[in-house]
């Protein structure tokens, strides 16, 4: 139940994400501002990927919580750049992730100069299930565009886990 | 979870056009609220023309990567290549959406309305796959070179360009390493994956001059070293030989970025184009 002590962030932040729906847009850093102007509120989100198909989605019920929580001037605006970063994703959102099963991504790899070419393997990723780092990348891509594939050798399960970018 | 945390469930009780799932009626405007101002000293009709070039590259290879699904031998690869071609579409439509706040005209109209001449994608994206080889040799070779060029246009004068630039980086990157682990596997294969690989990039070749011949209206040229750099580090793991091929010719020394385009093209258009101009303006 939203109430008036509720901050324009707050309402705005909680907003689940239509494809990881465990957790929130703030949470996963996808909400940038949430600006208090004359002219109402201003949200401003940035896209995980170019190709992001929930954007719709996210920007359609950030704005219809505002309302609900009694804002009636709700504009919602896209921010390119920076660009989004695994990095974004709040300890509450690692937590959240893990706890649905979805290895919560390590920390992107920062660097100047060409993007090197992986052609071996990339370093192992921790199991949720079970705590394991004995596991193989199944599948580089996986039901979304944030996730990839995995299997865990110690207790045999898959598991997706969010790429770090 | 209850009616307030599924993100699904208002979409049940409110039906107006403008709060339909992603893949209704329209879409948003995916630069939407950016600031597409263009900045002072920069040259608009040739950053529009780039855009547009740099978008119908991504919009007709989404299109010939999409041809692809439900084909694809195993279902990871059915789901790599479903997320390359819409990491593809988003940069599409980004471009076509800062071309269009120049030239007056909808993502749309200029995905759907153009005629063949009027694309200025290169000629590389247009043939039709023949088989794995061939996708994941041009996915290697495309992906290379765009990045490249994307972190380019990262330092764009334009803001908007340079942020779609950055944005893509990270997506294109991680194609090339999937295209790149695969042409890996295939050279390194068996005796007949290793000659279909070779095959594949040898049918390839010819396209690729194209990438690095000079252009008037290329903003962000790349050199052809920094690409065959990656490419033959791919090529000596996987055991394959760059191939040594003659560039498709130029017809009256216009190609692609000149709207002269290959027999292919015209078949993956009208593929893309048909349903759009069947029925302009349907909803669904």
């Amino acid at each position: 139940m939203v109430t008036a002590a509720e901050s324009t962030w707050e309402v705005a932040a909680a907003t689940p994400d239509p494809e990881l729906p465990t957790v929130t847009i703030g949470e996963l850093g996808i909400l940038r501002a949430v600006d208090e102007t004359p002219d109402g509120v201003v949200v401003t989100i940035t896209p995980t990927y170019s190709g992001c198909p929930a954007m719709r989605e996210i920007s359609a019920d950030v704005e219809r919580r505002l309302r609900a929580a009694g804002h009636l001037d709700v504009q919602v605006r896209t921010a390119l750049a920076p660009a989004w970063s695994t990095d974004w994703i709040t300890a509450e959102g690692h937590r959240k992730l893990a706890a649905a099963g979805i290895a919560p991504p390590a920390p992107a790899r920062h660097r100047s100069g060409p993007v090197p070419l992986t052609l071996g393997s990339r370093p192992a990723v921790r199991c949720p299930r079970c705590g394991s780092v004995d596991t193989v990348l199944a599948a580089a891509f996986g039901s979304t565009a944030c996730k990839a594939l995995h299997r865990c050798r110690a207790c045999a399960e898959p598991f997706e886990a969010v790429k770090p970018i | 979870m209850n009616d307030q945390e599924n993100p699904y469930g208002w979409l049940a009780d409110e039906h107006s056009d403008d709060h339909r799932w992603a893949y209704g009626t329209g879409f948003t405007d995916p630069l939407a609220g950016i600031d597409t101002t263009v900045p002072d000293g920069v040259d608009a009709d040739a950053l529009a023309a780039y855009c547009l070039a740099v978008g119908d590259d991504a919009l007709i290879y989404s299109h010939r990567l999409q041809q692809w699904i439900t084909r694809l031998p195993e279902l990871e690869e059915e789901t790599a290549i479903a997320n390359i071609a819409l990491d593809l579409l988003g940069q599409a439509r980004m471009l076509l959406a800062r071309a269009g706040t120049i030239l007056g005209r909808s993502e749309d109209e200029l995905a759907f309305f153009r005629d063949e001449a009027d694309f200025r994608n290169v000629r590389l994206v247009e043939p039709l796959d023949g088989d794995f080889a061939d996708l994941v040799g041009r996915l290697l070779v495309f992906s290379s070179w765009r990045l490249a060029l994307f972190e380019r246009l990262a330092g764009s004068p334009d803001p908007v360009l340079a942020a779609i630039g950055a944005k893509g980086v990270n997506e294109l990157a991680y194609h090339r390493d999937y295209a790149a682990q695969w042409v890996v596997r295939l050279g390194d294969g068996t005796e007949l994956s290793t000659q279909r690989m070779q095959a594949a990039l040898l049918r390839l070749w010819p396209l690729v001059d194209e990438l690095f011949r000079a252009h008037p209206g290329d903003l962000a040229p790349i050199q052809r070293g920094e690409v065959d750099v990656v490419l033959d580090t791919v090529f000596a793991t996987a055991g394959l030989a760059r191939p040594d091929a003659a560039p498709l010719a130029y017809v009256g020394g216009r190609a692609g970025r000149d709207g002269v385009h290959t027999e292919a093209f015209g078949y993956v258009l009208a593929e893309l184009q048909n349903v759009a101009r069947a029925h302009p303006d349907a909803t669904w």
